[in-house]
């Protein structure tokens, strides 16, 4: 018997329990729906982690000084002058798979124009310091390396500190702003980049050049941390261990002993979170795949009932010349087609659900083409493994006793 | 010569109930030629729908040969008898076994949807042409739920011939019908035995049908009773017509 001749007999039993078969399809179509949309959400939120931490860079690299002793006394992190410009030098120069690297020294204090003042903090670095940062100039422009070279009093400040200071509007490009009563000169504003992951506010800092903050604030001759970025996100780890080469021969540190230095790339963070919404994922997942076998255990059912209610028919037609494989075929038909129906039913509710989550309550969604694959090649393996046993029980009835039964 | 359709050889089939063994076939040897109408009778109990079966192929014999059309049935496995079925056997049951919802081609259509060999409109002119065949050009397209229980089984008789097979096994095809009815269908295998030349075998319990056929078999305790054919075929069509008109 061919296919076709098998997939009009199945058609035609199911269309003759039109509302049975939608009911038991109903199992299946509300399993996908979740699947695909608890997949959308899943995804929505990861993706929308991955963007705001690549507003910060996405191959940013950060180098610290690490924690180190001196005479038996452990130090913080913080306090340790061991980065020194030198550092950061050999850096630039020499490490491989970077694209650009700046010095940071920062400190924070209050800002002060005219009668507005407001706490914020002011991060001294170089020209290249905007690549790195993925931040972008609104207005202006950034200072140059001349500035630099002569320690120049210019600042670039960020849309809170704009916000905070010049109250009325004025343009603040060429104003003179104070800071711990150094006054700058305001040559640039960044464009807005909001919060980033951990609450954040982006935009409130001051940028200058970091021999204005070394000399003129910190009073100060090593540098805090340098930050660099790789050529590509996935160029970082080996940029990270080029630089661990450059730092350790420069330190002089043991081939058995720490490092005195921490490397961090966002990278890490970017895994770290993955992982969180991966797990979110996971479990959204589970939940929806466990409705899916509901779903498929209600075919079962359905396609038991069926062959118990046809039985004369299985009868008739095994006498009439259908084989085993025939009736198995027939009956696994019908359940791989209510399940691929619920199936695809189930898709379009759930890829329609999935933006009424978007628009209702604006959560982030993102559908992904597999994720549909994967839900249709689960639904048809629902359907053929639990239709397989109510058929395999059709397939074997022997034809006299089907004919007979009442 | 005619053609032998089916011989049996010295036929038997057991059956195990629990601990007992029981003997529904103890020995049966017959053969049936083209162009026969036989009819097999027995009382309930006495093996003639456990030789029914083996005839159509549906069960094989414990002892003893089958020959349908020259094959030997008895070692065939499942699929081969579902095949020889398909190919050879036209059923027509009691209870008609049409397909629920379904159009009256479409049930006609259903043994050839299991031969490959036949195309799909190849199947659908065969299945009209057997419906015209049985008097019910008119309903090709009626359900088979919306007909009379005669009608159904003409249906059926379509359904049975569709395959063009070299017998026609009916079982009890009379046994659901008003009187009237009966002689109807009765009427109509007559016609198809003296007009096509078709083989017949006709099982059932009631002795009137013998009159109509051209040889009787009676069963009695799985072994023959009598064989015996008969000269003087009644018309089932002369007593249909000399039933009272029904108003």
């Amino acid at each position: 018997m061919n296919f076709i001749n098998l997939f009009k007999i199945a058609l035609r039993a199911l269309s003759g329990n039109k509302f049975r078969g939608f009911l038991t399809m109903l199992g299946i179509i509300i399993g996908v729906a979740a699947v695909i949309t608890m997949l959308a959400i899943g995804q929505g939120s990861k993706r929308s982690i991955q963007d705001q931490i690549s507003t910060m860079g996405s191959n940013m690299i950060n180098i610290r000084p690490g924690t180190g002793q001196f005479g038996g006394v452990r130090q913080s992190a913080s306090s340790m002058q061991t980065l020194k410009l030198e550092d950061y030098e050999a850096i630039a120069d020499q490490a491989q798979y970077i694209s650009a690297a700046s010095p940071e020294v920062s400190s924070s204090g209050q800002v002060i124009y005219g009668a507005n003042n407001s706490p914020t903090s002011i991060y001294g670095v170089n020209p290249s310091y905007l690549d790195i940062r993925k931040y972008t100039v609104a207005q202006g422009e950034m200072f140059t390396e001349a500035d630099v070279k002569a320690s120049a009093k210019v600042c670039l400040i960020g849309q809170t500190v704009v916000d905070n200071l010049f109250t009325n509007g004025e343009d603040p490009v060429g104003q003179t702003i104070r800071f711990n009563k150094i006054p700058f000169k305001v040559i640039g504003v960044l464009t807005s980049k909001g919060d980033n992951t951990m609450g954040m506010d982006q935009d409130d800092l001051v940028l200058a050049p970091y021999t204005t903050v070394q000399k003129r604030i910190l009073a100060i001759t090593y540098i805090q941390s340098i930050s660099v970025s790789a050529e590509s996100e996935d160029a970082t780890e080996n940029a990270i261990a080029s630089i661990e080469d450059i730092l350790r021969q420069r330190h002089k540190i043991g081939a058995n002993d720490d490092d005195d230095f921490n490397v961090r790339s966002q990278k890490e963070l970017i895994t770290m979170m993955s992982s969180t919404t991966d797990m979110m994922t996971i479990l959204l997942a589970c939940i929806a795949g466990i409705s899916l076998l509901v779903g498929g255990i209600g075919i079962m059912n359905i396609m038991y009932v069926s062959v118990t209610e046809r039985t004369r028919e299985i009868g008739l037609r095994m006498s009439i010349g259908a084989k085993g494989i025939d009736i198995l075929m027939q009956f696994l038909i019908e359940a791989i087609l209510l399940s691929v129906t619920g199936g695809l039913i189930g898709v379009a509710i759930g890829i329609g659900s999935s933006y009424l989550v978007k628009n209702i309550l604006s959560w982030p969604i993102d559908i992904e083409v597999y994720t549909i694959a994967l839900s249709f090649v689960v639904c048809t393996a629902t359907g053929i493994f639990f239709g397989w046993y109510p058929a395999k029980k059709a397939s074997d009835l022997d034809p006299i006793e089907a004919l007979r039964y009442e | 010569m005619a053609k032998e359709i089916i011989r049996v050889e010295d036929l038997k089939r057991d059956f195990v109930v629990g601990d007992e063994t029981v003997h529904a076939l103890r020995g049966l040897s017959f053969s049936i030629y083209e162009g026969e109408f036989v009819t097999i009778m027995g009382t309930s109990g006495s093996g003639k729908s456990t030789l029914l079966n083996i005839l159509g192929c549906l069960d094989t014999p414990s002892v003893g040969e089958y020959y349908l059309d020259g094959v030997s049935v008895r070692t065939m496995d499942k699929n081969s008898r579902a095949t020889l079925r398909n190919r050879k056997i036209g059923f027509i049951f009691q209870s008609y076994n049409l397909l629920a919802k379904t159009t009256a081609v479409e049930n006609v259509e259903l043994p050839l949807m299991y031969n490959p060999t036949v195309s799909s409109k190849e199947r659908h002119e065969r299945a009209i042409k057997a419906l015209q065949d049985v008097g019910l050009g008119d309903r090709l397209n009626h359900n088979s739920n919306q007909m009379s229980g005669g009608q159904q089984q003409r249906v059926a008789i379509a359904r049975a011939l569709v395959n063009e097979p070299v017998i026609i096994l009916a079982d009890e095809a009379t046994g659901n019908l008003d009187t009237r009815t009966s002689f109807e269908i009765l009427t109509l295998l007559q016609r198809m035995h003296k007009d096509e030349n078709r083989t017949i075998i006709f099982v059932t319990h009631n002795q009137e049908i013998a009159d109509f056929s051209s040889r009787n078999i009676v069963i009695r305790d799985g072994r023959i009773k009598e064989d015996t054919y008969n000269k003087n075929i009644r018309s089932a069509k002369e007593v249909l017509e000399g039933l009272p008109k029904e108003n």
